[in-house]
């Protein structure tokens, strides 16, 4: 039998490969002062790539700075950007466009991946070739379902207006899911839900794996019916992993740029321009820095604010 | 002895080689070209064979698509990358790249290596190389002669079935229209005809939403019907320019055009998707540059005798919306002799003729003045009609504004349906006329 060698074995062998001079140098520091050396590479990376843009971004907001023009003079413009957006019907429009993906997206994932995740808990025969199925989706790249729904959506070609036209007897190009003004809301949210789902339905499915056998066994013999087990056990146990599935997706979605830039380009006309896109044709096209730096701000605390008293509503949940 | 003498042939041998080496080296140097990924990028590749056997410089080239095209090459310029050191831009980045110092005057170069300016187009000149307009700063060389023009199915019209229906409905023969108003009548004539068991549809536009698909394809309608960006008499006056009743009724006919006779789905299609309707024998008439003529024609399901091309059709007035490219050297680049040598060798009229042989769009006289270039190709002859009539979008430092607020307006109007033409001008005109302001020209 392979003895395991002691933590006290390996210490006193990494203290004796440890160059003495290097030795001399760490010698009498405390673990604290340790700890940190050890933690001070990662901190100094992380305020780098995170903290330094932010703060750059931040003091870029005030400013008339665009990045095609280095020659130009900047000028602090104060407060400006920020009234301009924030007093912009186009903006707020931009806003409820995002607002009504996310609601929807995440209603309909959160319904859709918790029944799966329930259906799957099941352990029916072959519900491992199942779930593998089910998981495909979401391990897609973005720029790859968004071009083949472009085709599931073709008019004329696609399977879904075929689909469509099986069930409701309409002609299949008789509709446009992208060109529509009322149906291209949909023909997004559709295909985000498509996508993400199985990953709500993985977080559900750890839930409602974590709920202990024994509550269920107590409850039968009081006799609970199905329907109460569910109601009193299953989902207030499993609330807190669908409460973090509705915040990592709402998280993204707030955010959704890539699948809807390919299936609509935030057309017809601007009916699905969610907030990132207009974010990112004011920087990268139109090269406003200061002004889309001072859009990136509100986003960025939208999010924020939202997810910190959501994180605290998550956290008043899992205490109960 | 004989050693010794070996070891110093050994050593001559080896000091040959290495300068042998150090010439090589600097014989193969590289410059990279950036254009978009498209049919005459591959004729350009070909070309550019020439010059690296005549100077030993490598080339190497960096295509992207056309709907990144900008995003990609314009994010590259900005960043002042070196990735390029040879940059065909399009045309409404000349005055952005020229203000903001991304590419190198040529005057002096062109002076000294007696490149004239006179020797090209003057469309071409005025639309690819110059900034300000009306001046003679030269930024670019200019490349590649484009505009939007027309292909049809020739062999549809010549159908005598169709002839016929065609003309107790309208009194005249199918044939390519000569007016916007003929356009839309052949189009409404084959939209939902079968034809040999399928159902087709009149005709492909422009109406791509992401980057400048559907301002690319309504100015096509805007201009015959007499919109014009601005007073010719105060520059960026816009009111009654813009939003003119011509201008209105040519939104309007591009709505009408799009609503009545296009394939169904097509509300978001630019070049590749109109190639794609045409190529699969959806369409009778497709909108496209004259760029993807040369390969349309060789293309064994819908060319040679089957496809026809036409300008695009006048109304009160003619006008065609320009495409093409100059060939700029970039600041950044730290080949920059190479790539000067580059466009002298690219200047040259033997070169220029060899261009249009392999299915490039010469802007060169030697090429377009030959009086047997018409007979060169089916639509050699509209080529040269087509860069007559061209007018180009706003080429202002600010244009991607511009751009984005047309792109918007038009099509909110065409494709979503929302207000009217005359709504989507004015709204047009406002925020054309904010970015005028932030950019202190009004």
């Amino acid at each position: 039998m392979n003895q395991m060698p002691s933590f006290d074995s390996i210490s006193t062998r990494a203290a004796a490969a440890t160059p003495v001079r290097i030795a001399a140098r760490v010698r009498g520091l405390s673990d604290t002062a340790i700890a940190w050396l050890f933690i001070t590479p990662t901190m100094l990376l992380l305020l780098a790539i995170n903290l330094f843009p932010l703060i750059w971004t931040i003091q870029l907001s005030f400013t008339n700075y665009r990045a095609n023009r280095p020659n130009a003079p900047v000028r602090n413009v104060g407060l400006e950007h920020y009234q301009t957006i924030l007093t912009d019907p186009d903006i707020w429009a931009r806003m409820q466009a995002t607002a009504h993906f996310v609601f929807w997206t995440i209603l309909l994932q959160t319904v859709i991946g918790f029944a799966l995740a329930y259906l799957i808990d099941r352990k029916f025969r072959g519900h491992g070739f199942w779930t593998t199925l089910i998981l495909i989706p979401m391990m897609l790249s973005p720029a790859v379902v968004g071009n083949f729904w472009t085709f599931l959506y073709q008019p004329q070609i696609g399977l879904f207006n075929y689909l469509v036209s099986f069930v409701s007897g309409v002609e299949p190009a008789s509709f446009q899911m992208l060109g529509d003004v009322s149906l291209s809301p949909w023909a997004i949210i559709i295909v985000d839900t498509w996508m993400w789902t199985p990953y709500v339905m993985l977080i559900c499915l750890a839930g409602l794996r974590s709920i202990p056998d024994y509550i269920y066994e107590a409850a039968e013999v009081d006799r609970a019916s199905n329907w109460r087990q569910f109601v009193s056990i299953t989902l207030p146990m499993c609330l807190p992993f669908i409460m973090l599935a509705v915040l990592f997706r709402g998280i993204e979605n707030f955010k959704m740029f890539d699948l809807v830039n390919l299936l609509t380009a935030g057309g017809p006309g601007s009916t699905t321009e969610l907030a990132s896109i207009t974010l990112k044709r004011a920087a990268f096209e139109a090269w406003r820095t200061g002004y889309s730096s001072a859009f990136a701000v509100i986003m960025f605390v939208m999010i924020f604010g939202l997810a910190n008293i959501y994180v605290k509503a998550l956290n008043q949940v899992k205490a109960r | 002895m004989t050693s010794l003498r070996s070891l110093a042939f050994a050593g001559a041998a080896a000091a040959s080689y290495l300068l042998a080496g150090t010439g090589a080296q600097a014989q193969s140097k590289t410059i990279t070209l950036c254009w978009a990924a498209w049919d005459p990028a591959n004729a350009l590749v070909e070309l550019s064979k020439d010059f690296t056997a005549k100077t030993g410089t490598q080339m190497k080239f960096e295509f992207v698509p056309w709907p990144n095209f900008a995003d990609r090459m314009l994010n590259e310029l900005n960043a002042k990358g070196r990735l390029c050191d040879l940059m065909i831009g399009d045309s409404q980045w000349v005055g952005g790249s020229a203000e903001n110092g991304h590419y190198v005057k040529l005057n002096d170069f062109f002076a000294k290596e007696g490149i004239k300016m006179s020797d090209f187009s003057p469309a071409t000149v005025e639309g690819y190389s110059t900034w300000p307009k009306g001046t003679q700063n030269y930024w670019a060389l200019p490349a590649m002669g484009d505009a939007v023009g027309w292909t049809y199915r020739k062999d549809w019209f010549a159908r005598p079935d169709l002839q016929a229906a065609f003309k107790a409905k309208h009194g005249r023969d199918l044939a390519p229209p000569k007016t916007q108003t003929e356009l839309k009548q052949i189009a409404e004539f084959f939209q939902n005809r079968e034809i040999d068991g399928k159902k087709v549809y009149g005709a492909s536009i422009y109406t791509e939403r992401g980057s400048e698909g559907i301002t690319m394809g309504v100015t096509n309608a805007l201009y015959p019907f007499g919109f014009q960006y601005q007073d010719p008499k105060k520059p960026y006056a816009m009111d009654g320019f813009v939003n003119s009743p011509d201008a209105v009724a040519g939104l309007e006919f591009y709505k009408s055009l799009y609503k009545c006779c296009t394939p169904p789905g097509a509300s978001n299609g630019y070049m590749q998707e109109g190639l794609d309707a045409f190529k699969s024998g959806q369409v009778a008439m497709q909108m496209n540059f004259f760029a993807f003529f040369p390969g349309l024609y060789k293309d064994p399901n819908v060319g040679g005798d089957k496809i026809g091309f036409f300008v695009n059709p006048s109304e009160k007035t003619s006008g065609s919306q320009l495409g093409g490219q100059g060939i700029s050297v970039v600041s950044y680049s730290q080949n920059r002799n190479e790539a000067l040598a580059y466009i002298k060798w690219f200047a040259d009229p033997e070169i220029q003729k060899r261009w249009w042989a392999l299915g490039g769009y010469s802007c060169h006289k030697a090429v377009l003045d030959d009086p047997n270039f018409a007979k060169t190709a089916p639509f050699a002859a509209d080529f040269l009609t087509a860069m007559g009539q061209v007018r180009d979008f706003w080429q202002e430092p600010a244009y991607a504004q511009l751009l984005q607020a047309t792109q918007r307006r038009v099509h909110d109007y065409v494709v979503a349906d929302q207000g009217t033409a005359k709504q989507a001008l004015d709204l047009l005109i406002q925020d054309w006329t904010k970015v005028f302001k932030e950019d202190g020209k009004l």
